[in-house]
């Protein structure tokens, strides 16, 4: 515990949040959605289009692995080793239906570029084509069967040809007939790996039939896919090249390897004004500490995931304007969604794991200190429950009632209430048997701040009102609005006097529900950006919101319009400082003891916005605080300005303030991920 | 003054041969680098100075060959002019007056008639800010042309010639100045900068430090503080340019080259090794390693075969196809810092300091090559930063050269530092020093004076060392008493003090009577026979710097200077000062061979130069500012020649020369007018062929050579004028007879070739000395000439010597004679052939 100015801090550091690696990426450039498939079998869709925010996430199974990922039109596919091709019903964030592709674990799938025809490379050697209908897919064909599994596929722009990496070679299939036309050998390592056999990790076929692969040997080789010769070897890196990605112009294609490097390689005329064209090695980028395992080349970027579990978004500077937040770096650690819930009243912290659930009671101390001073700990924090799930689906939505009294979570196929009776010595847990039927498909949970209601998001953007009481628990209300909006809601707030409920969904809308009257009371005009959090304000009954392009907004409920401190800060703008940021504000809370004061933190900061301060220039210091403790009084007073960003505490994944006033802050610093993953491959360095 | 004028501070001998990139001949036979105010042109193969081009009045800055005639050269030089050699013979063909100082020179061949030069802007004296000229050539005749057409291409060009280059087929120019890198493309007349940041992600600095350009593709390197190379390509887009980053280099990239074809990029750095990237396949690399010394400059020659690195140790290493190292020129070797005194030993006439790391070297002045460097710390030199290692900080040689004692000392910061005195004797068989005596030790502290009693008496056996321990010590060689224990060593004969005072200096007058001790502030002379304190001389207040009996006719006096800025002259006669001065003397020098004493006296910054006799009030000669910074190294080295010189300001230089290093480790001399043109004058002619290669082909069918030619070369390769050429000695004739008959033409066509070869070898001698004579009417003759004027220059003069030498050599045949035998050569000789063939 550290005491932090008014606050006393409990400073969280038990919460052993682990990602797990990214295993595939797939991009939209229509929709500018990315698809990122993690290991454990979840799918995480980013709005490229909306700061790289993490709109949806589909939770994962425990035994699902994706090895590879494919939008056709909007529609999501994925395949594994477990022979199944998925497709995602990316509305209720539930895999649709899965079907099996009898041709053992799945390598790989690619589409053509009409959207028509899915292809699925297997590991007894068979290319199966799979038709894609309007609301399934359907088996059409196998290509000729090979000797050794198919690891990579390409498709030829043009939909007539297909190339597939496997073992010591690449073939090139006509996919009319089915029979492969050519049959290119691509050198095994030299020395001891001579004997060991060259996996074609991946192979991409170019619109001028050119045939650019990288495999295990660390070699990226440029072919000439109509005669079947090999054009050039860049020999790229002494482990392997796993991953390749061609741009969208096809002038530049991204390597990724075993090292975490990225090579790039751009089609250059050799002297300047010609045609002749070559493959040309350029830069190389290193921002990965493991496997580079997917890729994806969008036309301002390169993203990179890997073992490392970090989405790394570089973009490339030829491409974009310099210095603007267009050309910088994004990575992408920590969810953008809270995984933290605190029972305010009792003092507990709710943790959720992909497979199970943490209850930890927080410590306390009886000290008071100065600022900046760690309190001795009374009572230390203690694990109270570990709960495992049933059942192999992994958790979605976790819930902790704010007396600390209810816990729920839920995951793609039910919904798990349990009473908690906690006393000083002992712990029991009892699970509500009888749940009402219409909690089921829920992509959010929340409990109202008297604990006596369950607020569970549902299909078509549906808010399910269950009312809780002593034993059992009923039914109430399904609320709805009429924006026809499928998209899955990812935002419950209700308000601390429980009279409103405010929702917000992928679509960008935010809808605020009178829960005395069960009806929507409004809709706050929708803004272009995702809501990152929401939250209505105890005594005023105004909403804040806060949008994934960092822009504030306070909307009064009872006005319904926007309030004026909203309108004057839409005026002046926010300080570019604060636009900057790259992770979006994940959380907003109140202080009861002073109205003016809006409590939020993204990632890196913690910040409280003073609503009766003047808002920040544009050329004024916005991150002050330090320079404010070093000034005389009247002129600290000239100085300061509405928001008072702390940066003591990183890597925050949860901020909140308890009824006693005490702050929680659950940290998880990115060394503590860092040394929790494997080993990388060997590398030379320098003077060893 | 014209007296001042008379003699020139010059580099002679011992310059930095290194200080820009050499230039390699087209037919990789020679390289010529810029050495100082000349431009030497050394053979590639006997590693032999063939040729000295000299002209230039100032420090040359740049050598460059002709692209559009590869047997002549350009050079530049910070005295305002650019000029055009004929290297081969050294005959210079023309200069061109710009006017600035030039820092350095470029040319392309898709440039005709145009020159690049790097000038220091208008308004700027220093280096910091220089302009790239190009400068158009005038054609008018004339050996001194003023050049006025010049016209600006790039600003803020950097002072590191490194950083310029130009593109395939002159399209553009690359310049890199900090860390933007600028290219200009000609046609256009369009220009891209790319910077990068100030420091890369690890905080090194991304300083641009050479530049190369791929000789066909548009691909420019870029060679970097941090020691990474970046390829750039794609540069004519204003974003979207892009590189490529290869690191191997841990500290400065250098040097970078590519290779004629292409196919190679060659760079180096402060690692000694050679790195070749294989273009396109960057990942391979091939490495020669362990070259000696960091590597400054790269140079290749046009056909590629023969790779050339300048070192830092002043050295050119000449490399056959990246594998083999074939030769090495080496320069006075140039190490971080001269702690020895200067010396000249007297058998080899060589000039004796610090070289390698633990080595001193000889280095011959008057041949101008290092002779031979004598290891003296006999211990691996380890190049790592921050070592204490043992360094030579003190040598003397006896009078007759026969001993040389050496002082070593390793300083620790925490130990007292660990001292050794070798003696070495000369060791006659082997022509070299021998180590006799190793002294560990010979003063618990520091050494500050060490010095042989000169008598050269033929067996010199005294040796004096003074140390900051307050002791001098006499070392005598003595025989062992045990005729087993060897030959006789070095043993302690007598140790000293006065009065707890440090000895700073000593010094034995020139019959070895008398030995000068300085004791801080007090002289002390002492009689080596006796050991006994002969007299004390005080003059306060002031520690005493140096000490210098007289000479010759002034053995009488004895000079000292003094802390407190005095020069003191006292007479050992009448034992008093004599006369004394207020000047800051940095160096103290005698003359061995005259009574002449130099002084060096640091002033304003600058060092100025005195010399004068102990018993004239008069200096003979004076010179301010002889170089910038303190000399504190000097010689004077015996003339091996003594000039004839009547000047009364340059008599002092007649018999001996002074040599000086200035600060910057350059050594420099006073040169007398009479003496430069001497050596202008003698320029030696030196055997050339133009063509790339000898074949009997060429020989017999190609372009026919006059052999008047063979007349014209050097005497030296000439054959004896009295003896009557052979008529088997014609070449053709030679060619024809040993060449292998696979690869001669058919018979038939040899044969009236063979035959008028054999008749016409005393005609055309004959016929050319008539067309000397006459009017050039010979059409043949005429035919040879080549169409560039400069090159008729160059051949106007060559007939005449050529006719001077042959008037005396050949025997004059008569009109009717020469009549015969051209109706000789005019007959059919088609039977022969016939012959041959039935």
């Amino acid at each position: 515990m550290i005491q932090m100015g008014e606050f006393k801090v409990h400073r969280v550091r038990f919460f052993d949040y682990m990602p797990s690696a990214i295993r595939s990426m797939a991009f939209n450039s229509h929709t500018e959605r990315l698809a990122v498939a993690r290991a454990d079998g979840a799918v995480e869709i980013f709005n490229f289009a909306d700061n790289y925010f993490q709109e949806k996430v589909i939770a994962g199974r425990d035994g699902r692995s994706i090895e590879a990922l494919c939008w056709v039109g909007r529609r999501l596919f994925s395949a594994g080793l477990e022979g199944e091709i998925t497709e995602y019903d990316l509305e209720n964030l539930r895999p649709r239906y899965s079907i099996e592709a009898y041709g053992g674990p799945i390598w790989t799938i690619s589409s053509n570029s009409q959207g028509t025809l899915l292809a699925a490379g297997c590991e007894d050697g068979t290319v199966k084509m799979f038709e894609v209908l309007e609301d399934r897919i359907q088996f059409q064909t196998n290509l000729s069967r090979q000797k050794g599994r198919i690891i990579s596929l390409s498709w030829h722009p043009s939909g007539a040809q297909i190339a597939a990496g496997m073992m010591d070679m690449i073939k090139i299939f006509d996919s009319e007939t089915g029979q492969a036309t050519h049959r290119l050998l691509v050198d095994r390592g030299v020395g001891t790996s001579k004997s060991r056999e060259v996996v074609v990790w991946s192979v991409a076929f170019l619109n001028d039939h050119t045939i650019i692969s990288g495999d295990s040997a660390g070699k990226v080789q440029i072919w000439d896919g109509l005669t079947g010769t090999l054009i050039r070897t860049h020999l790229v890196t002494k482990w392997d090249v796993l991953v390749l990605a061609v741009s969208q112009d096809e002038s530049s294609v991204i390597a990724g390897t075993s090292e975490g490097t990225v090579v790039q390689f751009q089609f250059l005329p050799s002297t300047v004004g010609q045609q002749d064209k070559l493959w040309v090695q350029t830069r190389t980028f290193k921002n990965h500490s493991h496997d580079v395992r997917a890729l994806v080349h969008t036309d301002t970027a390169v993203v990179s995931g890997g073992m490392d579990t970090q989405l790394v978004v570089r973009p490339l500077l030829d491409k974009v304007e310099k210095n603007t937040q267009e050309s910088a770096l994004h990575k992408i650690a920590f969810p953008h969604r809270n995984l933290v819930s605190c029972a305010k009243k009792a003092g507990l912290l709710l943790f959720q794991f992909p497979d199970h659930l943490e209850l930890w009671r927080l410590g306390e101390s009886d000290r008071n200190g100065t600022p900046g001073e760690s309190l001795p700990v009374k009572r230390k924090p203690e694990k109270l429950i570990q709960l495992k799930i049933k059942g192999e689906d992994h958790i979605c939505c976790s819930a902790l009632s704010p007396c600390g009294s209810w816990l729920a979570y839920a995951t793609v196929a039910a919904v798990r209430l349990y009473r908690l009776q906690l006393s000083s010595s002992n712990v029991s847990i009892q699970k509500v048997s009888k749940l009402p039927r219409e909690l089921k498909s829920v992509h959010q949970l929340c409990f109202s701040s008297d604990s006596c209601r369950l607020f569970a998001s549902s299909s078509f953007s549906s808010v399910v009102v269950v009312a809780l009481d002593q034993t059992d628990c009923k039914y109430l209300h399904t609320l709805k609005h009429k924006s026809g909006s499928k998209q899955p809601i990812h935002i419950l707030s209700p308000s601390e006097d429980g009279q409103w409920l405010a929702t917000a969904n992928t679509d960008c809308e935010i809808h605020v529900f009178n829960l005395r009257k069960m009806k929507l009371h409004c809709s706050v005009p929708a803004y272009s950006s995702c809501p990152t959090a929401v939250s209505i304000h105890p005594t005023s009954g105004n909403l804040v919101s806060v949008h994934a392009d960092q822009q504030i907004f306070e909307f009064s409920l009872k006005q319904k319009e926007y309030s004026v401190w909203s309108r004057q800060l839409q005026r002046q703008g926010l300080h570019p400082l604060w636009l900057q940021r790259d992770t979006p504000v994940t959380q907003i809370t109140f202080n009861p003891n002073n109205p003016a004061h809006i409590m939020l933190h993204d990632v890196f900061m913690f910040c409280i916005i003073d609503q009766s301060l003047p808002l920040p220039e544009a050329k004024s210091k916005l991150y002050n605080q330090r320079i404010l403790q070093s000034l005389p009084e009247p002129q600290r007073l000239r100085e300061s300005h509405a928001f008072k960003a702390c940066k003591n505490f990183q890597h925050l994944l949860s901020v909140n303030l308890l009824e006693d006033l005490s702050l929680v802050v659950v940290e998880r610093p990115l060394v503590d991920i860092v040394c929790q993953l494997p080993a990388p491959v060997r590398q030379k360095l320098f003077a060893t | 003054m014209v007296e001042q004028a008379e003699i020139r501070v010059v580099h002679q001998g011992g310059s930095n041969i290194t200080f820009r990139e050499p230039a390699i001949s087209s037919d990789s036979r020679f390289l010529l680098c810029a050495s100082g105010h000349n431009v030497k042109v050394f053979s590639t193969v006997t590693e032999e100075c063939v040729q000295e081009l000299r002209g230039h009045a100032d420090l040359v800055t740049g050598v460059l060959l002709r692209p559009s005639n590869h047997l002549q050269a350009y050079s530049c030089s910070a005295d305002g002019t650019v000029r055009l050699w004929d290297f081969t013979d050294g005959i210079l063909i023309k200069t061109y007056v710009i006017g600035y100082p030039i820092c350095s020179i470029y040319a392309s061949a898709s440039h005709d008639g145009v020159i690049f030069i790097a000038t220091p802007t208008k308004g700027y004296k220093t280096l910091d800010s220089l302009q790239l000229l190009a400068v158009h050539l005038p054609q008018t005749a004339g050996q001194l042309v003023e050049t006025s057409d010049l016209s600006a291409v790039l600003s803020d060009v950097s002072a590191n010639p490194a950083t310029v280059a130009f593109g395939r087929a002159g399209e553009y120019v690359a310049s890199t100045n900090g860390v933007q890198l600028q290219i200009f493309f000609f046609k256009k007349q369009k220009s891209f900068r790319f910077s990068l940041k100030e420091n890369s992600c690890s905080g090194r600095s991304n300083t641009f430090t050479c530049v190369a350009c791929h000789p066909t593709d548009d691909c420019i390197a870029t060679g970097h503080e941090d020691g990474k190379i970046r390829l750039w390509r794609n540069f004519d887009q204003k974003r979207e340019y892009t590189y490529r980053t290869l690191h191997w280099h841990h500290s400065t990239v250098r040097a970078l080259c590519f290779t004629p074809e292409g196919s190679n990029l060659l760079s180096g750095g402060v690692e000694s090794v050679l790195v070749q990237w294989r273009y396109q396949q960057e990942s391979q690399q091939d490495f020669l390693p362990r070259l000696g010394a960091a590597i400054t400059h790269i140079a290749v020659s046009p056909d590629g075969a023969l790779f050339c690195t300048s070192h830092s140790d002043n050295k050119i290493v000449l490399i056959q196809s990246c594998v083999k190292v074939s030769s090495i020129i080496q320069g006075l070797v140039k190490g971080e810092a001269v702690q020895t005194d200067l010396m000249v030993d007297p058998r080899s006439k060589a000039l004796v300091l610090n070289g390698k790391p633990g080595h001193l070297q000889f280095y011959s002045l008057q041949r101008d090559r290092l002779l031979f460097n004598l290891d003296v710390v006999q211990q691996e030199f380890i190049h790592q930063e921050g070592l204490d290692q043992f360094q030579v900080v003190m040598a003397t040689l006896d009078g007759a050269g026969a001993w040389l004692a050496t002082v070593e000392e390793r300083k620790q910061e925490t130990a007292e530092a660990e001292l050794n005195l070798k003696l070495w004797a000369f060791d006659e068989p082997s022509q070299s020093f021998v180590l006799n005596t190793t002294v560990s030790t010979p003063h618990e502290v520091r050494i500050t004076a060490v010095t042989f009693d000169p008598a050269a008496r033929g067996q010199t056996s005294l040796l004096v060392s003074c140390g900051r321990d307050g002791l001098f010590k006499a070392w005598r060689l003595a025989v062992p008493a045990h005729p087993d224990d060897g030959g006789p060593s070095w043993t302690c004969d007598f140790v000293s003090a006065y009065h707890g005072l440090t000895p700073q200096r000593c010094c034995f007058s020139a019959d070895g009577s008398l030995l000068a001790v300085g004791f801080q502030e007090v002289v002390t002379v002492w009689s080596p026979a006796s050991w006994e304190l002969l007299l004390t001389l005080s003059q306060p207040p002031g520690i005493i710097r140096d000490l210098c009996f007289g000479r010759l006719s002034c053995s009488k006096f004895l000079l000292g200077t003094t802390s407190s800025n005095q020069l003191c002259c006292w007479n050992l006669l009448t034992c008093s000062l004599e006369w004394s001065t207020s000047m800051e003397v940095s160096l103290l020098l005698a003359d061995p061979l005259s009574d002449n004493m130099a002084a060096f006296c640091h002033q304003d910054g600058n060092t100025d130069l005195f010399v004068f006799k102990p018993s004239e009030p008069r200096p003979l000669f004076s010179q301010k500012a002889v170089c910038s910074g303190r000399v504190s190294r000097a010689v004077f080295a015996p003339r091996e020649v003594a000039l004839e010189s009547c000047e009364e300001s340059s008599q002092w230089l007649n018999r001996s020369q002074l040599y000086f290093l200035t600060p910057l480790m350059d050594l420099l001399t006073f040169s007398t007018r009479a003496e430069e043109e001497r050596l202008m004058t003698a320029s030696k002619q030196l055997v050339v062929d133009d063509s790339v290669a000898m074949t009997p082909f060429q020989l017999l069918l190609g372009k026919r050579r006059p052999h008047h030619q063979a007349a014209v070369e050097d005497p030296a390769v000439r054959p004896p004028a009295d003896r009557p050429v052979p008529p088997g000695g014609s070449a053709a004739v030679r060619e024809l007879l040993q060449s292998p008959a696979h690869v001669l033409p058919a018979a038939a066509a040899l044969c009236s070739v063979f035959m008028e070869a054999l008749l016409g070898v005393a005609t055309e001698t004959r016929e050319n000395e008539t067309s000397a004579g006459e009017t050039p009417s010979d059409p043949e003759e005429e035919e040879e000439e080549e169409d560039s004027d400069q090159e008729m220059e160059t051949r106007a003069t060559r007939p005449e010597r050529g006719l001077l030498e042959t008037d005396s050599a050949d025997p004059v045949l008569s009109r009717a004679q020469v009549r015969e035998l051209r109706r000789v050569r005019k007959l059919d000789h088609s039977w022969f052939s016939s012959l041959l063939d039935s």
